[in-house]
């Protein structure tokens, strides 16, 4: 799976000139200008190039429209309204066809297969009213079992070309599956694609397992399990599903384990007495070094992007609130003051604002505000919602919610940043802890 | 200074504890010496003082929390004082305590009140003689709910911290 090389290369030359207008003319979706109407698109199925290709490609551009029209961004245009078929990737396209059908983008594609399990696909964006193609021709090539991240690195190219917005849809998410009645869960990690396929589990379901969190290369995952009988935490080699526990004084509880930055470090909660804390420790010595020494709870801790700053939880002040220091501890600064229990801080990729889960008169609520509190926005409600993860580009939130009553279960959701697009992540059996990983390379 | 706190009241309780203990299981004692005193059950059984079912069913092995709590109530103390004695009477046990939360908070939260909890309950278990040794505390925030409905009367019954009685040490 990691083996898949995947290189970039230009498919034709184009005049550059022509590029420079599609970019800049009109066909452009400004996210943050609060998009009403889904872009309209029309993806013909790719071209297969060699009879090995068949399947594939009409595989391929179902995944590269289900991306774009999971976004709530676009909407496709179903094939029975097309007026021209693209029969050849080379031909020059008939704008007046797709521009008959409202079509604002149209994609087009090709796909080839040695038959000895690679393949290369190929695909072109245009701005139908403009006549011009966007962007450039781009390939890919890879294995014919990676055939869904080709598909996605297709989407993500269209989808940051037309919103400006960074790519996502080629990430992976680590989650807890849970199977079994509410009163004796059972618990194991699973690794899949975003949009929910692919699923792997890295454990099984003997201990109970908690709250994965990625490394930055998204080779390794931090979690707790209660392999011992007592909460501990634990790294995992995702490629081999080896683990190994972080060596921490006996008689200790540990858990919420989040990498640094450097990929070296991990901030944690460690529970001596009753009493939880934060405390780093570094990966490869064992070092360990505490950053917070107060009779209340400190847990839930993230780093901001450059590592410099840790946004955590504490109820120092009686209750639930969030808090930043710097990341090797010293004082700290409240940043939540609303109604209600703040927790689960995580620090957007971008940097520039805090997800949160928000406990107010018996609701859960999914949020985020900018790092010195201000612009606070709840982006969902529910009976249970909780543990917020971000998508690479910062764009999309994926959480836990969790079903009320006997037959109560939990499921992942994504929402948008703006609070719209709300959906569930379709797994098998119940899923929870979702800790969404860097694009992968 | 939190820990000689703790030693000058284990050492105050351990003399506290050894009188009432006495006292409380003066019935029971002989018992598991010679085993011959004809009573009318099955050594271990729940009827057996000495027994961790005695413990668990007649005792009681567990007490109850206010919402997002970790003090003891006048009932949970007077449950607790109970489970000394007979951790006082059968020094061959140990005991782990696991502390839970209910649904109503976020996971990671939910661990660290556990564990608040379990330590609340060890704290007090220490201050009526029993030895620090022979207690652990472990939390497991709101992943082991007892009862499985969605509102107060199963919520009351969730938020606990259990005294599980075990052979030998408690590693």
């Amino acid at each position: 799976m990691r083996a898949i090389l995947i290189f970039l290369a230009m498919v034709f030359s184009l005049a550059i000139g022509s590029v420079a207008v599609a970019q800049d003319g009109p066909l452009r979706l400004r996210i943050t200008d609060g998009v009403i109407e889904p872009m309209p698109f029309a993806i013909p199925a790719f071209q297969a190039e060699s009879a090995a290709a068949g399947q594939l490609a009409g595989d391929i551009s179902r995944v590269v429209a289900a991306d774009l029209t999971g976004t709530g961004l676009f909407r496709e245009i179903s094939p029975d309204a097309f007026i021209s078929t693209v029969s050849n990737f080379a031909s020059p396209v008939q704008y007046a066809d797709w521009k008959a059908i409202n079509a604002q983008a149209l994609i087009t594609g090709a796909v080839n297969a040695d038959g000895q399990g690679n393949i290369t696909v190929k695909f072109r964006v245009y701005d139908v009213f403009s006549g011009a193609e966007l962007g450039k021709g781009l390939q890919f090539a890879g294995t014919a079992q990676g055939w869904r991240r080709m598909a996605h690195k297709v989407a993500d190219e269209v989808y940051s070309r037309i919103t400006g917005e960074g790519k996502y849809f080629d990430s992976r998410v680590v989650f807890v599956s849970e199977t079994g009645p509410k009163n004796d869960r059972k618990k194991r990690l699973g690794i899949m694609d975003y949009d929910g396929a692919n699923v792997q589990y890295l454990t099984d379901s003997s201990a109970i397992v908690l709250a994965p969190r990625f490394s930055p290369d998204g080779n390794q995952v931090l979690y707790t399990s209660y392999e011992t009988g007592f909460p501990r935490i634990y790294v995992l080699d995702v490629n081999n599903v080896g683990r190994r526990a972080i060596d921490l004084p006996s008689g200790t509880m540990s858990f919420a384990p989040r990498f640094a930055p450097d990929g070296q470090t991990a901030v944690f909660s460690l529970t001596t007495g009753g009493n939880t804390d934060l405390y780093t420790v570094n990966l490869a010595s064992g070092a360990l070094t505490r950053l917070t020494s107060a009779p209340s709870i400190e847990t839930a801790p993230s780093y901001s992007p450059d590592g410099s700053r840790i946004v955590f939880e504490s109820d120092r002040s009686g209750n639930q609130q969030l808090y930043v220091m710097p990341a090797g501890g010293g004082d700290a600064t409240r940043i939540s003051f609303g109604a209600g229990r703040y927790g689960t801080p995580v620090w957007s990729p971008r940097g520039d604002l805090v997800a949160f889960t928000k406990q107010n008169r018996g609701r859960f609520h999914i949020g985020v505000m900018r790092l010195d509190g201000s612009e606070e926005r709840l982006l969902t409600a529910s009976f249970l919602d909780e543990g917020p993860t971000w998508s690479p580009n910062g764009r999309v939130i994926m959480f836990t919610r969790e079903t009320q009553g006997a037959q109560g279960a939990p499921s992942l959701y994504s929402v948008d940043i703006s609070g719209r697009n709300l959906k569930p992540i379709r797994t098998d059996g119940g899923a929870s802890d979702p800790s969404w990983s860097p694009l992968q390379r | 200074m939190n820990r000689l706190k703790i030693a000058v009241l284990i050492g105050a309780a351990f003399a506290l504890g050894a009188c009432t203990n006495a006292g409380r299981f003066d019935n029971s004692d002989g018992f598991g010496a010679d085993g011959a005193g004809g009573a009318g059950f099955d050594v271990g059984s729940a009827q057996d003082p000495n027994s961790p079912a005695y413990f668990s069913q007649t005792i009681g092995d567990r007490v109850l929390f206010l919402v997002d709590q970790s003090s003891l109530t006048p009932e949970a103390q007077s449950v607790l004082a109970g489970q000394a004695a007979w951790l006082a009477n059968n020094p061959e046990f140990t005991a782990v305590i696991e502390g839970h939360a209910d649904e109503q908070g976020t996971r990671e939260y939910n661990l660290a009140l556990g564990a608040r909890r379990a330590n609340a309950v060890q704290e007090y278990l220490v201050s009526q003689g029993v030895a620090a040794t022979r207690l652990r505390t472990l939390t497991f925030g709101k992943e082991r709910p007892l009862e499985i409905c969605s509102d107060e009367s199963c919520y009351a019954k969730n938020r606990r911290a259990v005294t599980v009685i075990a052979a030998g040490g408690t590693s």
